[in-house]
């Protein structure tokens, strides 16, 4: 294929969707397929039918709206107006109202300054509910793959890293390394094969960005990936998806071989030198294997242990050859840098951490789902604005970020900026986006005992600290929770956090205290309240 | 014993998976999803089967499914309660479905009640924290689930034939 042909393709689809009079978008995302919106698609279909009018309204199943507690949510395309828990039956009302006589349903409306939607900016889920996830021909019509066109006709590889150097974008799986720079070691490493690795692992529980870009959006980070080879040199790429997510991998999969059939992927992209394929491969649940190197060892089919770093992947990868990784979301972000230009991103959010993050917010708060907002947003915000605040009745007590690696942010920071360096600061981490929010009713003791546990689950047993520590932190949690323990044992279970968090082997059994270490901090009476008093 | 085998259909869509990847042995857990999807779980003789057709150890396949929690080695209950054990679904009071749940099948959570008719399962996340608590009913995701439309659904299977 040529720029042309991509351009004529675009112009088609445009065309073709430009016939009829309006679009009806509903989400077709995990969250709303399990409220049943499948069903509801169905009715739509039905209902048109039945006035006449499926030759003049498309209806189209899309990725991820974003209020997912909300759902089913449809949204009407000519107006932006988007209804939520549409059930079947409401289906008939809104189609005679609203497309029929033009006016709206308040029952089921989203105001259109809703602070949910209104606050948010959207770059990496720019497309999500907007086009049909499994349609390429969509995909290219809102500019698709002319940021792969760009970079393989008039972009050297070093101008592609330079221009994600200048993006400032920094990476989105959690530890925030920069992108730029892991992509110029990849370009300088030597190998004579290189590979790309998107690590689409999403293993922290509360967390599910990364599959609502893959579900919703999935050319994006093809495209992306693509990209990255062309800037590193390497004609592989692998996707490395977990099991948990079905829907997803039948999304990428057909995206792949979409992508093939217009050899948008293969050999000889745009009529370049450049030839790149991308494979999935499923996760089979195992936390660890979000770890960079015990996930390049399961993508080898051995059991998913970490090693000892350096050697960094950049160097020695994926079948000991350079390896670049990123995160879905990094990769998410790369298309918008370069069509649109790096300075344009650098200017969102704050000098360090520029461009936006998706975050999961889940939890005691009344609007639960996927939001993408600037970096350097306060949490006040993010909770109390787009989320609406806790349940009526209760209060705020913490909000977690990072998973079982992060910790608990207490009240007192909630005007805290979310950005890498200032979550760092109170002991949590940004981690990969889950934002989960606990209020009045959550025992902080017991939250640290559920992550520590989950670690110790996930512990591959390897190193010894990580293996035996997370046991002997969970039985001591355990015992000061059944009121059985002495000041001696919250000494012992302090000095034993920091002991597992220096020692330990890979990032997970570094960073598993992390959750106990938090809350000790912020809720460390509710630890004392259940000692035994001398 | 392998040659035999390849007469039963179930082993020749297993061959497929292995012959597209040339019987390398990179594809281990390729080959381990395909068989689970096939065969539903992984049992001895079949973890001797792919062992030898990837030429690898039966000490590596072993060690390689018993890594994963996604493999199982047992086959499961006629039905499957899949319930998610994420942040948000514990916060979102999953325990309590959790001890009513294992209280009515009189087993715990990684076991299957007497009868074989329900697998509790745990799962990390799926990923619907968004609904929470959530879980899995035989392949069908149920959000903003309840200890007693749990048990309803779990009576519902139990009575069925």
């Amino acid at each position: 294929m040529t720029i042309e042909e991509l351009r004529e393709l675009a112009i088609k689809e445009q065309a073709r969707q430009n016939k009829f009079n309006n679009r009806i978008l509903i989400c077709a995302a995990a969250g709303c397929i399990s409220c049943g919106s499948l069903k509801v698609k169905e009715s739509i279909i039905q209902t048109l039918k039945n006035h006449n009018l499926h030759d003049k309204i498309e209806v189209v199943g899309t990725g991820c709206i974003g209020l997912c507690g909300a759902g089913p949510l449809i949204k009407i395309n000519n107006d932006d107006t988007i209804y939520k828990n549409v059930t079947e039956k409401a289906t008939e009302e809104i189609i005679e109202n609203h497309i029929i006589k033009g006016e709206k349903v308040q029952k089921y409306l989203i105001k259109p300054d809703d602070p949910f939607f209104a606050s948010q900016l959207k770059i990496v889920l720019e497309n999500c509910g907007k086009i049909n996830a499994e349609s390429i021909e969509e995909y290219i019509a809102v500019g698709g793959y002319e940021a792969l066109a760009k970079v393989l006709t008039e972009m050297t590889p070093l101008e592609v890293i330079s221009e994600i150097r200048k993006s400032g974008l920094r990476g989105r799986g959690g530890a925030g390394y920069p992108t730029g720079l892991k992509w110029e070691i990849v370009h300088k490493a030597k190998g004579e094969q290189k590979f790309v690795v998107c690590n689409a692992d999403e293993g922290d529980p509360g967390a599910f960005m990364d599959r609502s870009v893959l579900e919703g959006d999935p050319h994006r980070v093809l495209e992306a990936m693509a990209i990255a080879g062309y800037a590193v040199g390497a004609s592989q790429g692998y996707i490395y998806v977990r099991a948990e997510y079905p829907l997803a991998i039948e999304r990428l999969r057909l995206a792949i071989k979409q992508a093939e059939k217009y050899g948008l992927l293969g050999n000889r992209i745009f009529e370049s030198n450049f030839n790149f394929r991308i494979d999935v491969r499923i996760g089979a649940g195992a936390f660890v294997c979000g770890e960079e190197t015990a996930l390049i060892r399961s993508i080898e089919g051995r059991r998913g242990r970490p090693r000892p770093r350096p050697p960094y992947p950049s160097e020695k990868g994926l079948f000991g050859m350079p390896t670049l990784i990123n995160n879905v979301e990094t990769f998410a972000n790369i298309v918008p840098i370069i069509l649109k230009g790096s300075s344009l991103f650098a200017s969102i959010g704050t000098p360090k951490s520029t461009g936006t993050k998706v975050f999961a917010l889940a939890g005691n708060i009344k609007n639960t789902g996927l939001i993408e907002v600037p970096m350097g947003i306060s949490l006040r915000k993010i909770i109390f604005d787009i989320g609406g605040g806790t349940p009526e009745g209760t209060i705020f007590k913490a909000a977690q970020t990072g998973g079982p690696s992060g910790g608990c942010i207490s009240a007192e920071y909630l005007d805290l900026p979310v950005d890498y360096e200032s979550l760092q600061q109170v002991g949590s981490m940004m981690g990969s986006g889950g934002l989960i929010v606990m209020d009045s009713t959550t025992n902080m003791v017991e939250v640290a005992k559920f992550f520590i546990d989950f670690c110790k689950d996930e512990s591959c047993g390897k190193c010894i600290p990580c293996r035996v520590g997370t046991v002997h932190i969970s039985g001591l949690l355990g015992k000061i929770s059944n009121g059985k323990a002495k000041k001696e044992d919250m000494e012992l279970l302090e000095e034993l956090c920091y002991m597992v968090k220096e020692t330990s082997l890979c990032g997970l059994g570094q960073s598993a205290p992390n959750p106990v270490l938090s809350t000790l901090r912020f809720f460390k009476n509710e630890y004392e309240q259940n000692l035994i008093k001398d | 014993m392998v040659q035999e085998k390849t007469f039963d259909n179930r082993y020749k869509l297993l061959n497929r998976t292995i012959n597209k990847h040339q019987g390398n042995g990179r594809a281990l857990i390729e080959v381990l999803h395909s068989a689970q999807d096939i065969f539903g779980f992984l049992d001895e003789e079949l973890l001797i089967y792919i062992a030898k057709a990837l030429k690898l150890p039966l000490s590596t396949v072993y060690g390689v499914v018993t890594f994963y929690h996604f493999f199982r080695l047992k086959p499961s209950g006629e039905h499957t309660f899949v319930l998610c054990m994420g942040t948000a679904c514990y916060v979102k009071g999953a325990a309590e479905i959790q001890k009513k749940v294992e209280e009515h099948c009189k087993c715990k959570f990684g076991e299957t009640t007497t009868d074989n008719k329900v697998s509790l399962i745990f799962s990390r996340c799926v990923g619907s924290c968004g609904l929470a608590p959530v879980a899995i009913l035989d392949d069908q995701v149920v959000g903003k689930l309840t200890p007693e439309v749990s048990l309803q659904r779990i009576k519902e299977w139990q009575e069925s034939n």
